[in-house]
């Protein structure tokens, strides 16, 4: 399983979200790669992932995707990533 | 890898900011005062926000300002900067803005141990408002799991 994180510059936000969606999966006991990247590098990653995790700000700019598009409001709150990862994987 | 030195030009408190991009060039001033950005690093991080948004404002109350590496950058740095007023980005659930982080990186490979850092310190849903009401340098370090 592949996860995206994306952000405006790709470091940063999408840094911290892919620390913090790695401690979440190990908690749930799912396996799976968190790639952070940038918004302008996103095709390239993104062609295999099942869930990109970003702002709402750039869900228009994603576009069209097979992957679930997950909008995060706090960064930093485990409990809002975990419910959400929980949900779009099932 | 722990967060980078945070020394007291790094830190900035109780600043007053007329608006974000206000806000955003107190914690470029402090990056560049510090040693760790050159001084056109500020308008690179506005011009982040212009061109994709309030994104930066990643928790309640917390915006984490940065651009992407390259020539601006010094070295790796973090500058913290507490607003007397909060200020709006723009963000639907975020705002206002009481404290901005100031981040730069240097090389994108080894940015992860810093932002896991972060992640120790603010996964802790207190920290935010012990960082908007700390009254010393001393004191933000102290939050940030630094030991003088």
């Amino acid at each position: 399983m592949k996860i995206v994180t994306i952000c405006g510059a790709g470091i940063g936000s999408s840094g911290i979200l892919k620390v913090n969606a790695e401690r979440v999966l190990r908690k749930l006991d799912i396996e799976a790669t968190v790639v952070a990247a940038d918004i302008a590098s996103l095709h390239d990653v993104v062609s295999d992932a099942q869930v990109i995790l970003t702002s709402h700000e750039f869900v228009a700019a994603i576009g069209k995707t097979n992957a679930s598009v997950v909008v995060i409001e706090n960064y930093f709150d485990t409990e809002e990533l975990t419910a959400k990862l929980h949900a779009a994987l099932g | 890898m722990a967060l980078p030195p945070l020394d007291d030009r790094s830190i900035v408190i109780g600043a007053h900011a007329d608006d974000w991009r206000g806000a955003v060039t107190l914690a470029a001033d402090a990056l560049t005062n510090s040693g760790a950005a050159q001084p056109g690093y500020g308008r690179e991080m506005i011009r982040m926000i212009e061109e994709h948004g309030p994104y930066v404002v990643i928790a309640p109350g917390l915006a984490l300002a940065h651009a992407r590496p390259g020539p601006l950058v010094v070295h790796d740095g973090l500058a913290i900067v507490t607003l007397a007023e909060g200020v709006r980005f723009g963000h639907p659930h975020n705002d206002p803005v009481r404290v901005v982080l100031g981040l730069a990186i240097a090389d994108p490979g080894s940015h992860i141990a810093a932002v896991a850092a972060l992640a120790n310190v603010f996964n802790d849903s207190d920290a935010i408002e012990e960082l908007a009401a700390a009254s010393s340098a001393a004191e933000v370090r102290q939050i940030l799991g630094m030991t003088p």
